[in-house]
């Protein structure tokens, strides 16, 4: 820790308490952002599968569902969940308020919607680019629709999204400084009150914008690791 | 009826602002796009550097950290300017930055980067004949990037032209907390003070989606045009 002060003794903006700011809107944009891609990949799995169904009725409110929140910024969605909850009837009474009156819930809710509907266009341009000969494979041995779900066309079709998804998760990273708009100390957020304090907005952003690109390096990587093993088979073969 | 408690006509204002917003920083980001490909496909060391300097810190950093840091921070280069000339020259001059010049500038500067990536690999994918059929003509080289190679260019960069316009489009929204009065600071502001958050921020959200299947159509009509002489596509 003496090293840390020693560091730091000389300025007047990155004491360790701003560095603590910055270190909590770290761990907050993590957690908000590691949640909401995580619900939404689970919720993105059954709605790409009902996407591709050949039932309307099935497909068209999934679609309907993607195109809103796809063709929305998702500023605004965040704002009728985090000003809009209020008025579902009765929520006010429901062990759920507590949270609910809290900025963290509201975004976290707003950010999974998001990334669900892109993950399950996603994984639907990868369900559908299934091989038709794997389908009749797999017809061929007899397995039931479910089971070929589960054993052919998903295990195939994630491979396949991979780079997509791995998209889409900097791109949540990068939406996630919104949740600062309503007054979360996030990343951003954090940057924001080290500004206002100190009037000094490229220390306060570039610190923050630093950390950002770091963390995108970092999934960038992980995503080219994790295709390089999972996506091996579909290198040309060498040697 | 709808009951926009008088808010209506600050909303339709709000609406010019994002469409006038979207569209000065789509032709900034397609100019800077282009510049941006060049310098990454010319031969020059240094330009390929700070080239891919560009796209890649800026396709790392979150649009709204980038809009504060050259809002907040590009005030206060300038004050540090104008005190200088203050100094230097004894001329009182304050300059306040405009939060509408500074919303296009910003988002036209981060989506450049996006373009430039999209034009690159446009670019690289026109067959050279056609490039050397051109010299062969005799054409100068701004001709041939004119009738050749631009067009030519677009049939491959359209898909990704559409597709970074529609993500800027929704970025839009983001200016709302630099402080630009555009549609949906107008009805953030509505809705804490009539408390009634649906009545306006679900009419706004439909105007985005408007505007973003009237641009689909338009780019569906802009595809076809040039495909023209590509056959089905």
């Amino acid at each position: 820790m003496e090293w840390f002060n020693a560091l730091l003794a000389d300025n007047r903006i990155f004491t360790p308490n701003t560095i603590g700011f910055y270190w909590e809107g770290l761990v907050t944009t993590t957690q908000l952002v590691f949640l909401s891609l995580l619900v939404g990949l689970v919720l993105a799995v059954p709605l790409a599968i009902g996407r591709s169904s050949r039932h309307r009725w099935i497909s068209l409110p999934i679609y309907v569902y993607t195109y809103v929140f796809r063709g929305t910024p998702l500023l605004i969605q965040l704002y009728i969940i985090y000003y809009g909850v209020v008025f579902f009837d009765g929520i006010q009474e429901t062990f759920l308020w507590p949270m609910l009156r809290e900025a963290f819930y509201p975004a976290l809710i707003a950010f999974t919607l998001n990334t669900a509907a892109y993950t399950t266009e996603i994984f639907r341009g990868a369900i559908k680019a299934t091989a038709r000969g794997e389908i009749e494979a797999a017809r061929a041995y007899g397995m039931s629709q479910s089971l070929m779900m589960r054993r052919i066309i998903l295990p195939s079709a994630f491979r396949r999204a991979l780079p997509a998804y791995g998209n889409e998760v900097i791109f949540m990273l990068h939406a996630s400084a919104i949740a600062s708009v309503v007054t979360l100390m996030d990343l951003t957020g954090a940057a924001r009150f080290v500004y206002a304090r100190f009037y000094a907005p490229f220390e306060a952003f570039l610190f923050a914008a630093a950390i950002y690109l770091c963390l995108t390096f970092a999934i960038l990587f992980f995503f080219r690791w994790l295709e390089k093993r999972l996506l091996a088979h579909l290198r040309p073969q060498s040697g | 009826m709808l009951d926009l408690h008088g808010y209506g006509p600050r909303l339709l204002e709000g609406a010019g602002v994002t469409l006038q917003l979207a569209l000065l920083s789509l032709i900034l980001s397609i100019v800077l796009g282009l510049l941006t490909a060049s310098a990454k496909m010319s031969r020059s060391w240094l330009l390929h550097k700070v080239a891919t300097l560009y796209t890649t810190v800026i396709r790392g950093v979150p649009d709204l950290v980038l809009m504060m840091l050259l809002f907040f921070g590009g005030q206060m280069a300038l004050n540090v300017l104008t005190d200088m000339i203050y100094d230097r020259f004894g001329v009182d001059w304050y300059v306040n930055l405009n939060a509408f010049a500074a919303g296009v500038l910003t988002i036209g500067f981060i989506f450049g980067a996006y373009m430039g990536e999209t034009f690159r690999g446009a670019f690289m994918a026109v067959d050279d004949g056609q490039i050397e059929a051109g010299k062969a003509y005799g054409m100068s080289p701004w001709l041939v990037f004119r009738r050749i190679r631009f067009p030519l260019m677009m049939r491959h960069a359209l898909p990704g032209l559409s597709n970074n316009w529609m993500v800027l489009l929704k970025t839009t929204a983001l200016v709302s907390v630099i402080g630009l009065t555009d549609m949906v600071r107008v009805a953030a502001e509505a809705s804490r003070a009539t408390h009634e958050p649906f009545t306006f921020l679900l009419p706004v959200a439909a105007v985005y989606l408007l505007i973003a299947s009237v641009s689909e159509w338009l780019f569906v009509r802009l595809q076809k045009r040039y495909n023209v002489g590509f056959g089905e596509h």
